[in-house]
């Protein structure tokens, strides 16, 4: 190896090795940019520094003088980097607009306390409110209109309703596949049935969702005679033929890397086929198996195109009859309508952070835990 | 097989049988989704497709069954995916060079790397959409438009190379994977003859490990062209358009997408009874695009896979 004997016997062989080494680095530099950028738009959420009050005290603009830089970048609700490109008769004159912009709120919410209200602050984001005209605190996610509601608990709600409805499908059929394909069916049986399973990883999302559009939300209607046609129970069968592969791949997989002898034995000793299947190999595979779960698990939080065909009103309801919206949904929904930069834009990308530390976590368990798992075999053999 | 045999012969074990069966019906009834789906799309697809549906441009109405066609939606993900292979391929393809034949196995980067790798696979594509927005176009794109002082955003929104980046950054841990195996399965005697003739390592690798090589990554190509051609959470906000009069010239202009068009089909129409057999055809057509390229690629991993183990 060149690169011992020093690079200068061989500059080519050193530089080429440094830029190959570089390359492979991009995969975690692109993770962590994925991870600032979508939180960096989330950023001034945090800080809170964005304000939806409709009905502000404005401050007058012969007061410029006298505002901290810091709390009149936040009042005039504008990015570091903004605020620092801009002169003082800017400045002022976008005081003005914003004095305009009191005069100009609707005369019936002048007594509203709900239009002083910053809907973006912690409290409205997660805890009940109870709003103008409603008789109780309620949760609400309501982005449009002149007061805008961010609850986002009901989109939490959807989220689990579709997600563990999925893998409540999917994990049973998945596994008990595996525990067939890995343990009972012949091997030439299993080479023809294992890629054939996987193959449900090659329908594009758009197309399973499709499909529960337009064929299997009707059948399950007329199967379980329930009242909406497009529920949390429909989107979250559909999330579960999207997850049965991942599972299933990685539980085949688990089953399968248990050694031959702790089978051979169990059967020597006169375990029946099930018996070894149910009470040696499954046991010793279980990490692997719950690994798959939790890989199923982040595979159908962050799927979004089949809750998004198949259900999308955000209802406040832990009914799988319901309509549901998750967290992916709502993003995709309403970003085309979010004003880049605004407070609905911001919390639309808090909870593309939200989700991605979620998948994060998930992604780190399973990794773990299936890593642990190969050692221990290896370990044992 | 035969302790079954001599078991079931001396006592029938209802347990067994019934659970065997179960797990026996769960494979089937995945198979039967599996099955359903695909044929429901056939057969209904066939009906609405023709060679004037797959080469007309679409007129503003695109529900309108006679006028309708989908040769925009082809082309745009077409070009898309194929401008993402020019960026995914190359790096897929150092990284797992760099992982299989230069890094320590039990490095710390190296750990980095592979964690890196998974958590990329795992990533929600909606939040890839996010990043591009987020990344691409309002941080590059915009910058790019400062620089050459464009009067309107050019750069700075979404654009088919915005969309490519993206679904390139998806795919990179199929490339990689995929590459990694089809390395592995390369005998070292192959590698230490090179050295032992007097090859660099470097050589070695262009020359004799990449060569054969060839049929893994052109299987991690095409598991990633045929897993981004269906994806269209990550370019929702990066580059896909409602409706485009001409097929896209630049690599700033906005594309339409099959998948995306799929999704308006089936969410958007006026009158869904009525738009069901271009809906049905437009799957179709979004399905040979991806289905059949897994197909293939499925057919070479299984080969490489078999010789594979042949050597271990």
């Amino acid at each position: 190896m060149g690169i011992h004997r020093g690079h200068q016997a061989r500059p080519v062989e050193w530089l080429a090795e440094k830029f190959i080494f570089l390359v492979s680095l991009s995969a975690i530099v692109m993770v962590f940019l994925i991870f600032l950028f979508v939180a960096r738009e989330a950023l001034p959420l945090f800080f809170g520094e964005t304000n939806t009050a409709l009905v502000q005290k404005p401050i007058p603009t012969a007061d410029l003088e006298k505002l901290s830089p810091a709390k009149l970048q936040q009042y005039l609700e504008l990015t570091p980097a903004q605020f620092a490109a801009m002169d003082k008769d800017t400045l002022k004159s976008l005081m003005d607009v914003k004095q305009e912009a009191q005069d100009e709120v609707p005369e019936e919410f002048r007594n509203d306390p709900d239009a002083r209200i910053n809907t973006t602050e912690w409290r409205y984001l997660v805890l009940p409110h109870q709003w103008n005209h409603y008789d109780k605190p309620e949760y609400i996610w309501q982005p449009v209109g002149q007061i805008q509601k961010y609850n986002i608990i009901p989109l939490l709600v959807g989220t689990l309703k579709t997600t563990l409805i999925g893998l409540l499908f999917a994990v049973p059929l998945s596994v008990g596949a595996a525990i067939y394909v890995s343990q009972m069916a012949r091997p030439k049986m299993r080479e023809i049935i294992k890629p054939t399973i996987e193959l449900l990883s090659g329908i594009p999302s758009v197309v399973v969702g499709f499909f529960a559009l337009l064929v299997m939300a009707t059948v399950l209607q007329k199967v379980f005679g329930y009242q909406t046609r497009l529920n949390a129970f429909v989107a979250g069968i559909a999330l579960g033929f999207a997850v049965i592969p991942v599972i299933f791949s990685i539980a085949e997989d688990a089953l399968t890397s248990v050694p031959r002898a702790y089978t051979q034995a169990a059967l020597a000793l006169g375990a029946s086929r099930w018996q070894t299947a149910w009470q040696i190999v499954l046991p010793a595979a279980l990490p692997g198996v719950f690994a798959a779960t939790v890989l199923g698990f982040g595979r159908a939080i962050g799927e979004t195109m089949i809750v998004l065909m198949v259900c999308s009103a955000s209802v406040m309801s832990w009914s799988i009859f319901d309509s549901a919206r998750s967290i992916t949904t709502t993003i995709a929904a309403e970003m085309a309508e979010a004003v880049s930069g605004g407070p609905h834009y911001r919390i639309l990308f808090m909870l593309g952070a939200l989700l991605f530390a979620v998948t994060f976590v998930s992604n780190m368990v399973a990794g773990a835990v299936i890593q642990r798992f190969k050692l221990k075999l290896e370990g044992k053999r | 097989m035969n302790a079954r045999k001599h078991f079931r012969a001396e006592k029938f074990d209802f347990a067994s049988f019934f659970f065997t069966g179960l797990t026996g019906l769960a494979t089937l009834l995945i198979l039967g989704i599996l099955a359903t789906i695909l044929i429901n799309i056939i057969a209904n697809g066939v009906r609405g497709f023709s060679w004037h549906f797959v080469s007309t441009i679409p007129k503003k109405d695109f529900f309108d069954v006679n006028t309708t066609g989908v040769l925009p939606m082809i082309v745009g993900t077409t070009i898309c995916v194929f401008v993402m292979t020019i960026f995914v391929l190359p790096v897929g393809v150092i990284t797992a060079i760099y992982l299989t034949e230069y890094a320590a196995n039990n490095s710390l980067v190296t750990k980095f790397i592979r964690a890196a790798v998974n958590n990329l696979a795992g990533v929600p594509s909606i939040v890839f959409g996010l990043f591009g927005l987020g990344f691409f176009i309002n941080f590059i794109g915009k910058n790019i438009d400062a620089v050459l002082h464009n009067p309107s955003a050019v750069w700075g929104q979404p654009a088919l190379i915005w969309a490519s980046l993206t679904l390139a950054i998806m795919t990179m841990p199929v490339v990689i994977v995929a590459t990694e195996e089809s390395l592995k399965a390369i005998p070292p005697g192959l590698r230490e003859a090179s050295l032992a003739l007097g090859a660099t390592k470097l050589e070695t690798i262009l020359r004799v490990v990449l060569p054969q090589a060839l049929p893994g990554i052109m299987t991690g190509g095409i598991l990633a062209v045929s897993r981004a051609a269906g994806e269209v959470a990550p370019i929702l906000f990066t580059g896909v358009a409602y409706y485009m009069a001409s097929l896209p010239h630049h690599v700033t202009d906005q594309f339409m997408d099959l998948g995306y068009h799929v999704f308006v089909l089936s969410t958007q129409s006026p009158n869904i009874e009525q738009t069901r057999p271009i809906l049905y055809a437009t799957v179709l057509v979004l399905l040979l695009l991806t289905f059949a390229l897994n197909l293939v690629a499925i057919v070479i991993r299984a080969r490489v896979r078999k010789k594979l183990r042949a050597l271990g």
